[in-house]
């Protein structure tokens, strides 16, 4: 079988050369870098570097906090999607809108930001403070940022999936005598979950590697709140290019299984969304 | 408020009683309010503290002008290098059959799982003192990283995918006929692409350009690893932030910051601006 | 200019599109290629305009093997079945599209560029809309500028996909006789495919009746619709019903009864094609086939009832037209005989065919207009 079949329209083999030379030289070849660099290390030397106690710590805060961040994100981004799409309030559009903030603002902007209104003589610190609450300088601040750049990736991947479902299903469930919180659990709930998942994902994934935002509001004690990205870029300003590099190399790894876990889901998702589709409009005859 | 709050839904038999709407419609703000209004506004607020006079000094004084220049600059290169390369991917991936196909967009999406720091490193690791791809360029008086090439070669790479993402699903929604029609006139490849393709595209072009813009200029974790962080040289304005910032000179950091939060915002601005007028001319998921 | 496609094969991964296609088309003929969908008219059609290209077999333009002429040299219009209009040109430049990307002297200046896409505005009917935009048009508006922009590169052939198919059944009706004018006018060599039996029957010369990649027949208008080759075709063109008969001594028995006389040599089971509209009621001394009456619906022109055969209790569909004077006798629950005008057989076991055909076969068929 030939690379493609033949086509009616020029310019495949200059736009996939083209295509394939860029991502070559400005992604692929600097990311195995990466791999190249670290197998210069024995696999014991790999092992001293990534178990000694403060990478582990770092690992463990950035996946923990990730973790935690993207889970309160898929509750509160649903909340939010659900508010969205199926109810009026005055100021929905700008909502709307705002929704995708941490996408557009700066991540260093978010940062600072934070840390002025969650520090203790902040807009919000202030009155958490006397309660014993310290959210800046702790991992809880970690938390707060990761929140704020995860939202939009649960919103943007269950409003769409929410606004696609018919109003027919929840109403067939209501005249088949379910109550309202039946039919949210059994009826829409199944049908939001693969988008639910992959927002939960995709916010995951992107709070593992998130710097900018957090460094300002995490404190950056090591052993405590130092997390990953922070340690990589530690050990670059002590010129240990090969502590930088394992602990950068273990996060690729990571980063990319979580790339095929999001595929998966995505793709699980795409499937729910034809499936129901297909129920909804039967097919008309395909092209030949 | 009630009759307010209530909008359409009402009319329907499935949904949530009046006051369990009131109450998910104020969770659900009261949580956009905290997370991302707050932020925002503290960043304009903070910025003003101390009057406007300190303002426009934060804004005019050398190093941040040289901050302001860099950022342009690099913007400048990377975001048209990535518009032409989305461009061709767009036409080879939407456009063409071939094997591999759903690799190579894996691939193209692949800098958004890297963390920044990360993203960073790899040309630290290529192009550094020791540097595995150092000795191409030790016979001439290039340097690379914590320099200029540095900080556009990580923009280039954060921002990588912004076009390509946004043209490939767009122009597989789209399908061959138009170009198909436009060649069975007599047009050839380039007529084709220039008075069919790229009109049917322009406004998917600009949204994905206006996203790619917005990251290239806010990026803080990549830039800040190949940077070197030398004042009124290799300091772009999210670096100058942070410079200021940990100099505890808030009111400057803010008012950089500020400058930032409105690129956002215009952006933001913008984009759904392109939603709602050319809603239809982008690809499926930005269809409001 | 006349087509010629030879031995055209087409494979989509493992899906057989096109098998060993031989076609002969004349200068100036109307031909419709006509089929389910997923038969292959489409991409038949595709291959002959140069948008895909066959695994084997080559197509020959006035004699030349086209397969080296990519497609924009290939001088065909072609009309997509959603048109594929350039949404961000107006009507006048998407017809004068073709004229304008020509390069050096062959193309005309900027007046006869303008003058010649008004004409053909003219010739499909939409002069004065010139300067409006596509998705200010109807349906079929569309379509007439598609067929505009298709004709002003003076294509040696015109292939049209499924052309009135996204539209109302009226306008369809009217753009059919329009384009049977126009093609009168015109005198191209024109291709179009379609799913709709009515539209290629009404519009074409000849038909060409596709099924599972292969040409079920090919010929005139009454060729096809009064001699089908096969059961296949039979089915596909208009209503039919299916009776299970025995054709015993240059009998055709059904249920027990003598239907008609067959001139033929051969015994046993077989399958009786006859259209609802080719059964009258019998006169007395005529062969029949004795039928009971269940319902009877009048709808506009044409007058509809179900009957069965008594035995075997099969029903079948029976049409007459609505001033005609059988009609007074279908009353429900009444037995009449029933004259199969005209009909195909096809056996219906492969062994009853004597040299060993395994498909369905034709063997005979009886055509009474006129009584004995």
């Amino acid at each position: 079988m030939p690379l493609s079949s033949r086509s009616a329209l020029p310019g495949f083999h200059l736009a996939l050369g083209y295509t394939l030379v860029y991502l070559s030289l400005i992604v692929l070849i600097p990311l195995a870098g990466v791999f190249f660099k670290a197998a210069e290390l024995s696999l014991a030397e790999i092992w001293a570097i990534l178990s000694s106690e403060r990478v582990l710590g770092a690992l463990k805060l950035s996946f923990g906090t990730a973790l935690i961040a993207a889970a309160l994100n898929a509750v509160f981004g649903t909340l939010v999607a659900w508010v969205l799409v199926r109810y009026d309030f005055p100021g929905k559009r700008l909502f709307d809108a705002m929704i995708d903030l941490p996408f557009a603002l700066p991540t260093a902007v978010a940062g600072i930001s934070l840390t002025a209104l969650y520090a203790g003589n902040g807009w919000i610190g202030q009155w958490l403070e006397p309660l014993g609450i310290k959210i800046a300088f702790t991992p809880v601040g970690i938390i707060i940022a990761l929140l704020f750049i995860g939202l939009p990736f649960v919103v943007r991947t269950v409003e769409p999936v929410l606004r696609d479902t018919e109003k027919e299903l929840e109403e067939a469930s209501a005249s088949l005598g379910a109550n309202r919180w039946q039919t949210i659990r059994l009826v829409l709930f199944p049908s939001l979950l693969p988008s639910l998942l992959t927002g939960f994902a995709l916010a995951f994934a992107r709070g593992v590697g998130e710097y900018g935002s957090v460094i300002f509001i995490a404190g950056n004690l090591p052993y405590v709140s130092e997390i990953a990205p922070l340690l990589i870029v530690i050990r670059l300003e002590e010129f240990d290019y090969a502590g930088a590099t394992v602990v950068a190399a273990a996060m690729l790894v990571i980063a990319f299984v979580m790339l095929l876990v999001i595929n998966g889901l995505q793709a699980w998702s795409n499937r729910h969304k034809v499936r129901n589709q297909s129920l909804a409009l039967p097919v008309q005859g395909g092209k030949p | 408020m009630s009759a307010v709050l209530s909008g359409k839904a009402s009319h329907s038999a499935v949904t949530e009683s009046a006051s369990v709407r009131r109450l998910l419609i104020a969770g659900a703000l009261l949580f956009l309010l905290l997370f991302l209004l707050l932020p925002l506004m503290s960043v304009f607020f903070e910025a003003l503290r101390n009057g406007i006079g300190t303002y426009v000094e934060a804004l005019t004084e050398p190093d941040a002008i040289a901050a302001i220049k860099l950022t342009l600059f690099a913007a400048g290169i990377a975001v048209p290098l990535n518009l032409v390369f989305g461009v061709a991917a767009a036409w080879a991936v939407a456009k063409f059959e071939f094997r591999g196909k759903t690799l190579l967009t894996t691939l193209i999406d692949l800098p958004f799982s890297v963390s920044p720091v990360v993203s960073g490193l790899i040309y630290v690791l290529m192009f550094g003192a020791s540097g595995w791809a150092a000795g191409l360029i030790a016979d001439t008086n290039i340097q690379i990283i914590f320099a200029l090439p540095g900080i556009v070669l990580a923009t280039i790479f954060v921002t990588f995918p912004f076009v390509a993402r946004e043209l490939i699903p767009l122009m597989q929604e789209q399908g061959t006929d138009d170009e198909q029609a436009a060649l069975s006139l007599g047009a050839n490849g380039w007529q084709t692409f220039w008075h069919v393709t790229l009109p049917n595209v322009r406004w998917g072009l600009l949204y994905g350009v206006l996203l790619c813009n917005a990251r290239a200029m806010g990026e803080f974790g990549a830039v800040s690893v190949v940077s070197g962080h030398i004042r009124g040289e290799t300091n772009t304005m999210p670096l100058h932030v942070e410079i200021l910032y940990n100099e505890y000179n808030f009111a400057a950091a803010f008012a950089m910051a500020s400058v930032l939060a409105s690129l956002a915002l215009l952006t933001l601005g913008l984009k759904s601006l392109l939603e709602t007028r050319h809603g239809e001319a982008l690809s499926q998921s930005h269809k409001h | 200019m006349d087509i010629t496609l030879s031995t055209i094969d087409k494979q989509f991964g493992q899906f057989k599109a096109l098998d060993n296609i031989d076609l002969h088309i004349e200068s100036g003929e109307l031909i419709a290629l006509l089929g389910p969908s997923g038969s292959g008219k489409t991409t038949l059609l595709r291959i002959i305009a140069g948008l895909e290209f066959a695994d084997g077999g080559a197509v020959y333009f006035g004699g030349e093997d086209v397969a080296a002429t990519p497609l924009r040299k290939r001088q065909i219009g072609f009309v997509f079945q959603h048109y594929a209009l350039f949404k961000h040109m107006t009507v006048r430049d998407n017809v004068s599209f073709g004229l304008r990307v020509r390069k050096g002297e062959t193309r005309p200046d900027k007046a006869s560029i303008r003058r010649r896409a008004d004409e053909l505005l003219d010739l499909v009917q939409l002069s004065g809309l010139g300067d409006r935009y596509p998705h200010q048009l109807s349906g079929g508006q569309r379509q007439r500028v598609a067929l505009a922009r298709a004709l002003a590169i003076e294509p040696k052939v015109l292939l049209l996909d499924e052309p009135f198919g996204a539209l109302d059944a009226k306008v369809r009706k009217e753009l059919r006789q329009w384009l049977r004018e126009l093609h009168q006018k015109t005198g191209v060599t024109t291709l179009f495919v379609t799913h709709d039996q009515e539209e290629a029957l009404e519009l074409a010369d000849r038909v060409v009746i596709m099924s599972d990649g292969k040409i079920a027949q090919v010929g005139s208008v009454d060729d096809v619709y009064e001699r089908p080759a096969s059961p296949l075709v039979f089915d596909f063109l208009g209503s039919t019903n299916r009776i299970s008969a025995q054709v015993q001594d240059g009998d055709l028995v059904v249920g027990g009864q003598q239907v008609a006389r067959y001139n033929g040599d051969q015994t046993g089971s077989a399958t009786l094609y006859v259209r609802p509209g080719d059964l009258r009621v019998a006169g007395a001394g005529d062969p029949g086939l004795e039928v009971t009456v269940l319902n009877v619906q009048r709808t506009g022109p044409i007058v509809r009832a179900t009957v069965e055969i008594p035995p075997t209790g099969q029903r079948l569909a029976v049409e007459v037209p609505h001033l005609h004077h059988d009609v007074k006798e279908f009353v429900p629950e009444q037995t009449l005989r029933l004259r199969l005008m005209q009909f195909s057989v096809f056996a219906a076991e492969p062994e009853f065919i004597k040299d060993g055909v395994s498909t369905p076969h034709l063997i005979g068929r009886e055509r009474l207009r006129q009584v004995q």
